[in-house]
């Protein structure tokens, strides 16, 4: 098999662009991918420092790695979540992929603030998933105001896009729908703008290029994702990718084009701001606060005896 | 040949060559979720792997994320 770009022997076969790449070509053409995505959605301006969310994984290793290439002004922004052994190997890779290119990382140790993921599950008996992403979300925004990042960017694929699509349309979340775009621009003064340059960039090719950088990352999963929602939405979406190639990228693609304008044209209602830490809020307390009261309160009365 | 499975470490012996998109689905992936890997290199999935092959199969599947938001 042939490298559709430069006839040299290819080392990766993608179906659903009905392509065959050798290394140099596939890794030009990831690159190339990110960077129209980028320009086309007008994701980041000329000049602007990105913060650039990295969990320790693929897809946001990967995205750092060719944000540098492309390059822009970047800072890592790495949340330790506190999930045992999986954590700690996260947050050692990030740490050691920084170092090793001598680039900007900031580093939040939750359980440091007793916010470990477990355990604020634990004590709330909320999804693990759910607390999880109520925290990165706050700390993505805070961080990023606080140090005065324009837009922060997150790896997420399309894969991730397109599952994430298939939940909202299966339950017709309306709010939701009208929110999935790769760029989000800011509601508030406390927010960011929040952009996704790997929307159009499937998993596997996400991992490829992390494999022929040589970036080590944490192959492990996270063992809270364990029967998780959304990799059943993204099982069911590759059986139709393997039955009809591209399938992925026009459901969101089209998507996109066609039906997100219509439902983005409603007016939103902007948030408020929290009384208890100045970012946005849809109630008095934004979910983060809500999630940190819940979780001391729960911890005071189990400390006195009590469930 | 001789197949380690990533995440799981899983380790399995196939007999005789096959094609990768043939092992990947006696293993149960569906193609493009996870990488063929001998030595240093991919291996494509219409490619053959040999009796004696040391073959890594890696699983490219991640998630978990709250259906409100996907926050990685």
């Amino acid at each position: 098999m042939k490298c559709t770009r430069c006839k040299a022997p290819a080392e990766v076969q993608l179906r659903q662009h009905n392509s065959n790449f050798c290394r140099a070509c596939f890794l030009f053409f990831f690159q190339r991918q990110v960077e129209r995505a980028i320009e086309k959605e007008r994701m980041i301006a000329p000049g602007e420092a990105v913060l650039v969310a990295v969990s320790g994984g693929k897809d946001s290793l990967a995205l750092w790695d060719v944000l540098v290439g492309l390059g822009y002004t970047t800072t890592g922004l790495h949340l330790s979540l506190g999930i045992g052994e999986y954590s700690d190997a996260s947050t050692e890779k990030t740490v050691a992929f920084a170092a090793a290119r001598n680039l900007p990382l900031i580093t939040v140790p939750l359980a440091e603030q007793g916010l470990a993921v477990n355990d604020v599950a634990q004590l709330t008996r909320r999804p693990a998933c759910s607390a999880c992403g109520t925290m990165k979300r706050h700390y993505f925004d805070q961080l990023a105001v606080d140090r005065g990042f324009p837009v922060v960017a997150t790896g997420h694929n399309l894969d991730d896009e397109a599952a994430r699509l298939l939940g909202n349309v299966l339950h017709w979340q309306m709010p939701h729908l009208a929110r999935q775009r790769p760029v989000l621009q800011p509601t508030h003064e406390r927010f960011v703008r929040k952009v996704k340059p790997l929307f159009r960039i499937t998993e596997y090719e996400a991992a490829v290029y992390a494999f022929m950088r040589g970036i080590d990352y944490v192959v492990d999963e996270c063992p809270n994702a364990v029967g998780a929602t959304q990799l059943v939405y993204k099982d069911m979406l590759n059986r139709l990718e393997a039955a009809s190639p591209g399938s992925k990228l026009t459901f969101v693609q089209d998507f996109l084009a066609r039906a997100q304008p219509a439902l983005a044209s409603a007016p939103e209602s902007p948030p408020n701001t929290c009384t208890g830490c100045g970012m946005p809020a849809f109630g008095e307390l934004c979910g983060f606060c809500r999630l940190v009261r819940e979780t001391e309160t729960k911890r005071e009365r189990r400390a006195a005896g009590g469930r | 040949m001789r197949i380690t499975i990533l995440p799981t470490r899983k380790q399995v012996e196939i007999v005789g060559r096959r094609r990768a998109a043939d092992v990947l689905r006696e293993l149960g992936f569906l193609p493009g979720t996870a990488m063929v890997i001998r030595g240093d290199v991919l291996v494509p999935e219409n490619s053959m792997l040999e009796a004696d092959d040391d073959i890594e199969v890696r699983s490219v599947i991640s998630g978990g994320a709250p259906q409100r938001e996907a926050a990685r």
